[in-house]
């Protein structure tokens, strides 16, 4: 017998008795963050979140406050001009910028990156994120928007361009929005890398991302620029 | 009402005064109590350290000791946690099921079941820490565990100390750390128990605690050694005593 | 029978490192609070808890179908699948794989499963360089010491120790001590290696049959490296790490790092889904004493565990004792219900390191009754004879003196004669440890029966 029916065979004689359903997760009842998700109706008996959205209030802040608590920060752009001159301002010594979108040409074309190691003297990385969730302070990124996946780690410093309205609450509506199986890599990304390893005490940029700025920018269209 | 008195081997042995208050206590409350004269332990020693067959004729007495009573109460929240939880090294028997039942600890029965209104005769004018036992806490649920952070705060040992005039209660940094006693973990796990013992008494050291109370004397015996040990102003005593009006 | 771990030696001598433990403790503790802290954030926190102990419960009782489900679409998104029943076979099947591709080194991110089938020795001993990246871990390799802590592998060490380490293993200043030079040399330290690695290695958290994919969290992002810029990432997965729909990773998500730091969520929480471009995914779904488990009524739910080091930062013993006092892959409370079932002679000491408090029932995201496992191991070891002789024979004379109410009377006696008469150094001494940091209690002049009998029973 090869491991695998061993195995399957070994689970199905095993299997604990009685079988345990399948529990239904609240769907789109959502009441938000602050006064928990309505599991039960005692719900509003509980204490509220300070700081968290309504019912119907704007998300953004709280998205923006909570990356902040990651260690991340975010700055709102009006278009692309405006967002190329606060990535000039914030990274005047990045001489390799490898980018992935048209609003902020870089040095370098994720597009013309042939192999991950090439990314290895990249100072800053841009790329767009289609989606934030709110309580994790977290953007959403997968190969499609990364071209070149290696883009998101190997970058010393990383920007993302967000569509402030393109940000939803928990993370129950953030896998409820998006089809994981479509990319073979999708990210949650909340903040730069860090670690705790040495006495707990919280270092950013341990692996990966130094730090993570979030520009808060809707889609434009094709901006023209090369790179 | 009729109760069996339950007085677990270690108080019957070096904390007399212990019973002798719970006894006078549930007199006071119009209680017609009777002790069992052969009655010795619950079993939980042997049952906590796997021995199962060394626990079976002791948790055999006991269930023969207390058979026709309705209502027994003990003054120890880990016996009693035992009696109901854990009485299983013998055979469940109607009178196994009726005692392993009926068992009450002290708190729980003053609080929940003669639901108490005031201890007129009891005043401590003290500065005090309160100690409950992680079985109190997390085994029979008499405090909200700190754990359990969204639901409502509750204590029945509070609630029940706050009817002693002239008692203040102080806050811990570490409000129901386990104080390390264990059962046989407090000399199998010698250095680790102790380390445990002394951060705890210093948590009530440092805010100024005249006094520890406790329902369970078996932490409170740990604790009493580390006091003694160093030699600190602590003095300790079970919330029996306080409510029937002591010490002693 | 196997050399017994001795957790109670090794807690006491980590205790004896006064400022080691008090750092321990204090640093764990803090977790524990900044998860409570967490917990507050999340109104609805026991009903998740409670979703997430059904949600692995009905997976664990089906998990057969979920299995097949996971293999199923993981194979039609261009994954290699592949089955381990032990660690030896978990070990063979990766160094094949890793043949196959010609690797000479290798990359690993944080996986307890690799840890636990002892992979690293296996493929040194068989000339493959294996690099641990996380920080932590890679502290510990360099110590050649296992983790002490799930998460935060190397919590049990001062900055004082990993600089002093790191001036032998890399060649940075020992005089200094700041984690965040410490941080930065590893980093310039590991990228080399990340660049040069032929294959990178995960474990996962989570296993998802609907999509085929899996999920792992780092906060470094140390997983996101070495699978993005090597071709070849191979995954080990414990066949328990199964979840049925994608959807149910909000429950899971939403969970694990609010358990374990206290964050919302990792720093990178990494999905992945079939081969990247450019490159090849293998997976080896391992049991590994898993479907034993599985068939043990009272030992099953341990299997719900995500991993999140919740029970040890609350745990008492461990903050005292240290991680390293468990001798095994996992320690703290879950450590001592998984670890005899892995090899109950080994780790016969492991349920008596517990004083039964609770708390880890209390703060696990799953839902696992640990202390009531913990209890439930006591009586095995007992049965099977590996109970320390002093304890056998303490308890059987113990039950035999309780059974009876003459003996236990006299008994009583005799110990307050004892206590009152015998000089000082004959109750303590190094047999009683009692003693050794803690004073024994007075006698009194009767017992409570004696009172009774004098001032109640007057007939």
């Amino acid at each position: 017998m090869n491991a695998r029916d061993a195995i399957l065979a070994a689970v199905r004689n095993n299997m604990p008795q009685p079988a345990v359903p399948l529990p239904e997760i609240p769907g789109s009842e959502w009441k938000g963050v602050k006064h928990g998700l309505g599991y039960k109706e005692h719900f509003t008996r509980l204490p509220e979140v300070p700081g968290a959205p309504g019912v119907n209030e704007p998300l953004l802040a709280y998205f923006r406050l909570q990356l902040e608590a990651m260690g991340g920060r975010s700055f709102e752009a009006a278009d692309a001009t405006a967002a190329r001159a606060k990535v000039a301002e914030l990274f005047p010594d990045a001489n390799v910028v490898c980018s992935a979108v048209s609003e902020v040409p870089g040095t370098r074309r994720v597009e013309d990156v042939r192999d991950p190691h090439e990314l290895n003297d990249v100072d800053l990385g841009v790329v767009r994120s289609p989606l934030g969730v709110a309580e994790a302070g977290a953007v959403w990124l997968t190969q499609a928007e990364l071209v070149v996946n290696a883009l998101e780690v190997l970058s010393q410093h990383l920007v993302v361009l967000l569509d402030p309205a393109a940000v939803v609450e928990t993370m129950h509506d953030a896998y409820g929005q998006i089809d994981l199986a479509a990319s073979p890599y999708g990210v949650f990304l909340a903040g730069p890398s860090a670690t705790g390893d040495i006495e707990g005490v919280i270092i950013h940029g341990a692996q990966g991302a130094r730090s993570l700025t979030v520009l808060l920018l809707a889609p434009q269209a094709t901006a023209g620029g090369s790179g | 009402m009729k109760v069996g008195l339950f007085i677990p081997c270690y108080i019957d042995a070096f904390f007399p005064e212990v019973g002798v208050a719970t006894l006078e206590l549930l007199e006071r409350l119009g209680c017609s109590v009777e002790y069992p004269l052969d009655q010795t332990c619950c079993g939980q020693p042997m049952a906590n350290s796997g021995c199962q067959d060394d626990a079976a004729a002791t948790e055999d007495l006991f269930v023969h000791c207390f058979q026709d009573f309705d209502t027994v109460v003990g003054p120890s929240g880990s016996c009693v946690h035992h009696v109901r939880f854990h009485l299983d090294a013998i055979e469940q028997t109607p009178q196994a099921r009726k005692v392993r039942a009926g068992t009450r600890e002290l708190v729980e029965f003053l609080h929940d079941d003669l639901r108490v209104a005031a201890f007129p005769w009891a005043a401590f004018p003290h500065k005090v820490g309160l100690h409950d036992s992680c079985t109190a806490v997390r085994g029979l649920g008499h405090v909200r565990p700190s754990e359990r952070v969204n639901e409502p705060y509750f204590s029945k040992t509070r609630e029940l100390l706050a009817k002693v005039p002239g008692l203040e209660l102080v806050e811990l940094d570490r409000p129901d750390e386990c104080c390390g006693f264990g059962g046989s973990f407090c000399v199998t796990d010698e250095a680790v128990s102790a380390k445990m013992g002394y951060d705890r008494v210093y948590d009530f050291h440092r805010h100024g605690v005249e006094y520890i109370v406790s329902a369970d004397m078996s932490c409170l015996l740990h604790m009493k050694g580390v006091i003694d040990r160093l030699k600190l102003p602590i003095k300790v005593i079970h919330i029996a005593q306080i409510l029937n009006g002591g010490p002693p | 029978m196997t050399r017994a771990v001795d957790p109670e030696g090794r807690a006491e001598r980590f205790i004896a490192l006064e400022e080691h433990e008090s750092t321990h403790d204090r640093l764990v503790w803090g977790m524990r609070q900044n998860r409570d802290k967490a917990v507050a954030g999340v109104p609805e926190w026991e009903e998740l808890r409670e979703q997430a102990s059904q949600i692995k419960e009905h997976t664990l009782t089906h998990l057969d179908q979920y299995l097949e489900q996971f293999e199923a679409n993981a194979t039609n998104l261009g994954a290699h699948v592949h089955w381990a029943r032990d660690a030896e076979e978990h070990n063979a099947v990766v160094y094949e794989i890793l043949q196959a591709h010609r690797v000479k080194s290798l990359i690993k991110s944080k996986s307890m499963l690799q840890e636990e089938c002892g992979m690293t020795p296996y493929l040194q001993k068989r000339g493959i360089e294996v690099t641990e990246s996380d920080l932590g871990e890679r502290i510990q390799q360099l110590s050649d010491e296992p983790p002490s802590h799930i998460v935060v592998p190397a919590i049990h060490k001062l900055r004082s120790d990993v600089a002093a380490l790191f001036a032998e293993k890399i060649g940075t200043d020992p005089k200094d001590s700041d984690p965040h030079s410490l941080t930065e040399a590893m980093r310039q330290n590991a990228r080399p290696k990340f660049i040069a690695a032929d294959a990178g290695m995960t474990g996962a958290n989570f296993a998802v049959a609907e999509t085929g994919g899996f999920v792992v969290c780092t906060n470094e992002g140390n997983a996101d490296i070495g699978t993005s810029v090597p071709p070849l990432h191979v995954a080990s997965i414990g066949i328990e790490k199964l979840i049925p729909r994608a959807r149910d990773l909000g429950v899971f998500i939403r969970m694990l790092s609010r358990s374990a730091l206290g964050s919302p969520i990792t720093q990178y929480t990494s999905h992945f889904h079939g081969p990247r471009r450019g490159g090849e995914l293998h997976v080896v779904l391992v049991d590994n004493t898993r479907s034993d488990r599985l068939g043990s009524p009272d030992f099953w739910h341990a299997l719900k565990c995500i991993r999140c080091g919740a029970c040890m930062n609350t745990c008492p013993v461990y903050r005292r004792g240290g991680g390293l006092s468990y001798g095994a892959t996992y320690s703290g409370p879950i450590g001592v219900i998984l670890d005899p079932g892995f090899d109950l002679s080994k780790y016969r000491e492991l349920p008596f390191h517990s004083s039964l408090c609770g708390s880890c029932t209390e703060v696990c995201p799953v839902k696992i009754d640990i202390s009531d496992q913990i209890y439930k191991w006591r009586p095995i070891v007992a049965a099977k004879g590996m109970l320390k002789l002093s304890k056998k024979v303490g308890m059987s004379a113990l039950g035999m003196t309780l059974a009876h109410p003459a003996v236990f009377h006299a008994a009583e006696s005799a110990a307050e004669s004892a206590l009152e008469h015998l000089p000082r150094f004959l109750p303590y001494n190094p047999l009683n440890p009692w003693g050794r940091h803690r004073d024994l209690p007075t006698v009194p002049k009767q017992t409570f029966r004696q009172w009774y009998l004098e001032n109640r029973r007057k007939s």
